[in-house]
């Protein structure tokens, strides 16, 4: 069976900068696949390039062995991919459930939005994602970071991802709210989703994930199964950006 | 339902009596301040023209000039042409933009429709003058002329990134001189009589209509005030308790039918009615009275208030552009186009450049060069005394209104004081900064950003 997502030598430059050069990456329905890398790997630029944020210069998307063609978030949306930005990507000056519902907003029959309706769906999603959530008419800007993840979070839930990126989904969260965020990410696991995760935690990564990507300078470095390789290998990918396995072999 | 009992007595205990009283009715404070604001200014002119003519004995309240139907009735077609530009404005600083034209555009807007009645129908299409479609053609041809300039200054700024700044510090020079240009720098009128209905004093409703609309309006604001409560039941969301709920229609009632009292006791003059007092329903002149009631630029001020509130808060397009103020990158990165939404406001913002300018140039029953001098300043000043953030996201229709009418109360209160006019200037201006600090401290105090 074709796997869920496959980019085939994707590649994108900025000015003279080559972000991403000739990158490829496969993802299969129930797993995770962790992307490894320094500040400005390309590890972000990559995955922007599905999520619709960045259009790429050449190279081939395929989801579910179809070829497709994402120029926009949009498109991206809708092939049920959705993304948690590392900068959650939210409207601060809008409640829950306005960020929940953002370009996607329930209307009514003469098409306003319909607001009470958007309220009682992020109170039912909410309840299951984070019980404590209780400001739902405030502006997000008033919520605590683990609050305001959980908002990105549902955002990303609620409308049946069947691929989920999620760059960086605990970088600004304390010890309590991280293992929510891990327990949810096995549970969307379980339920059949594909995830890219991007992270710096290397050990958090060799949990959670079931392959591991590394990339250095926009290249693809190599690609493992964790059950294979040992934290102190990635973290040789990461800084020398070469592939330990690959040499030896 | 149960569960919401259940629910009730949890909520009200966790909240000290003393916040109880605002939090039920949820109250905008923002909103009492701002009432609070304009009535201080009114009864402070008030009591200071009776104080000049009567001295410092009660003949200060009756004697006072300034909260007489007349000098409301003034205030109020004074606001209109400001107040609907304000309500563009919002949306424009909404999404961190700025507008410099809007006064320059109001001109062009009112020289095109000046010239298509006067000149282009009559002479160019054979209508002769006081046909029955001049006017409705003229203010179609202004509409759409503010649709395209607002249009093209909005592609200029969100498809070819040129700060709104810039664009619209070159259209306050443009538009200004395309306006000169069209009427050769000439005064252009007498306006249409039909045309100049929407201006002010000529067009009126008078008593009956004044209070048909009131109370049509009553009837709706208490409709849709129920509607919310039902579909929040429905949805088992917390409610007011029900005294509040009555309470706020009471207040909302009285506010309504109160204008319109206000407006039906500014009396016609007697020598006005002498002159046609048939137009007034009296076979003659003698015990011939009459009221003006609602003025037509009122009704649209309110109309396109409405029109914009519900833009705000019902609409995809509202919620984008207030998401758009929030986090702009957010909201691209979730699909919406903001560089169509941009055009968009700046369209709408020239829509309402053009129907201001119906109003502004009915009122003077004469197209001028002048017409909307400064009103780029008056328009932003409104809309940010009447709470919109320049740094974008928040902003409310209501709040932009009353800042123009604070605005103009000051101005017209200071011209019946006999402050000079550059005092009357200074003192807008430190007040407009000072409105600016008042809301960043209440902001501060509240915690809101």
């Amino acid at each position: 069976m074709a796997p869920l997502v496959e980019m085939i030598d994707v590649s994108i430059a900025f000015g003279g900068v080559q972000a991403v050069d000739k990158c490829s990456i496969t993802l299969e329905a129930g797993e995770v696949v962790g992307l490894l890398g320094h500040n400005g790997a390309g590890k972000s630029t990559l995955i922007k390039m599905l999520s619709g944020a960045y259009k790429m210069d050449s190279g081939k998307i395929f989801i579910e062995g179809e070829k497709v063609v994402i120029n926009s978030p949009r498109d991206s949306r809708d092939y049920n991919i959705e993304t948690i930005y590392q900068t959650l990507a939210l409207a601060d000056n809008l409640d829950a459930a306005s960020n929940l519902f953002l370009g996607r907003e329930l209307t009514t029959r003469l098409g306003f939005v319909d607001d009470d309706r958007m309220e009682a769906e992020t109170r039912k999603i909410m309840s299951r994602l984070n019980p404590n959530f209780k400001k739902l008419k405030d502006p997000v800007s008033a919520l605590s970071g683990g609050q305001r993840q959980s908002v990105a979070i549902a955002r990303a839930v609620y409308f049946n991802a069947k691929i989920l990126i999620m760059d960086e989904p605990t970088a600004a969260l304390g010890v309590h709210e991280t293992e929510m965020v891990a327990d949810l990410i096995k549970e969307l696991k379980e339920q059949g989703l594909g995830i890219f995760l991007i992270s710096h935690d290397t050990r958090e990564m060799m949990e959670l994930c079931d392959r591991v990507a590394v990339m250095k300078n926009g290249r693809m470095v190599g690609m493992e199964r964790v059950e294979d390789v040992t934290e102190d290998d990635i973290l040789s990918m990461i800084i020398l950006g070469k592939n330990p396995k690959a040499v030896a072999a | 339902m149960s569960d919401q009992t259940a629910q009730a007595p949890e909520v009200q205990s966790s909240t000290s009596p003393k916040r109880n009283v605002l939090q039920a009715l949820e109250l905008d404070i923002r909103l009492l301040g701002m009432i609070g604001a304009f009535f201080v200014i009114a009864v402070g002119f008030h009591l200071y023209t009776g104080f000049s003519r009567a001295g410092f004995s009660l003949g200060m309240l009756t004697e006072g000039t300034f909260l007489t139907p007349r000098n409301l009735f003034n205030l109020s077609i004074q606001t209109a042409s400001v107040a609907i530009m304000a309500t563009g404005m919002v949306f424009i600083i909404v999404m961190r933009h700025i507008d410099l034209s809007v006064g320059a555009l109001l001109c062009t807007c009112s020289a095109v429709m000046a010239m298509t009645q006067t000149s282009i129908l009559p002479d160019m299409f054979n209508l002769p003058l006081g046909h029955p479609m001049i006017p409705w053609i003229a203010i179609l041809a202004g509409l759409i002329v503010g649709l395209i300039i607002g249009s093209f200054q909005g592609w200029l700024i969100g498809y070819q990134l040129i700060p709104a700044f810039i664009v619209t510090l070159g259209g306050f020079l443009v538009w200004r001189n395309v306006g000169w240009f069209m009427t050769d720098g000439a005064t252009i009128g007498p306006l249409d009589p039909t045309f100049q209905l929407f201006g002010g004093i000529s067009g009126t409703l008078g008593e009956s209509w004044s209070w048909l609309i009131g109370c049509l309006a009553s009837v709706a604001a208490v409709f849709l005030m129920l509607s919310a409560r039902r579909t929040r039941v429905s949805h088992g969301f917390p409610v007011k308790p029900v005294s509040a709920e009555i309470a706020i229609s009471a207040i909302v009632v009285a506010s309504i039918l109160g204008f319109i009292a206000v407006m039906n006791s500014y009396e016609v003059p007697i020598r006005v009615i002498e002159r046609d007092f048939a137009d007034y329903g009296c076979a003659t002149a003698e015990n011939c009275s009459a009221s003006y009631g609602l003025p037509i630029s009122v009704i649209v001020l309110l109309v396109v208030a409405i029109v914009m509130t519900v833009i705000a808060q019902r609409t995809r397009l509202g919620r984008y552009i207030f998401a758009t103020g929030g986090n702009p990158d957010a909201t691209k990165l979730t699909g919406v186009n903001t560089r169509l939404l941009t055009v968009k406001i700046f369209a709408i913002m020239g829509v309402l450049c053009a129907i201001a300018a119906i109003v502004a140039s009915a009122r003077q029953t004469y197209h001028t060069n002048d017409i909307g001098t400064l009103d780029e300043l008056r328009v932003i000043a409104a809309a940010v005394i009447g709470g919109t953030a320049l740094a974008g996201g928040i902003g409310t229709i209501y709040g932009a209104i009353i800042g123009a009418l604070i605005m103009q109360s000051l101005q017209s209160g200071m011209a019946m004081v006999g402050v000079d006019a550059p005092y009357q200037n200074i003192v807008v201006g430190a007040v407009l900064v000072l409105a600016v600090w008042v809301d960043i401290q209440y902001r501060k105090k509240t915690g809101a950003k």
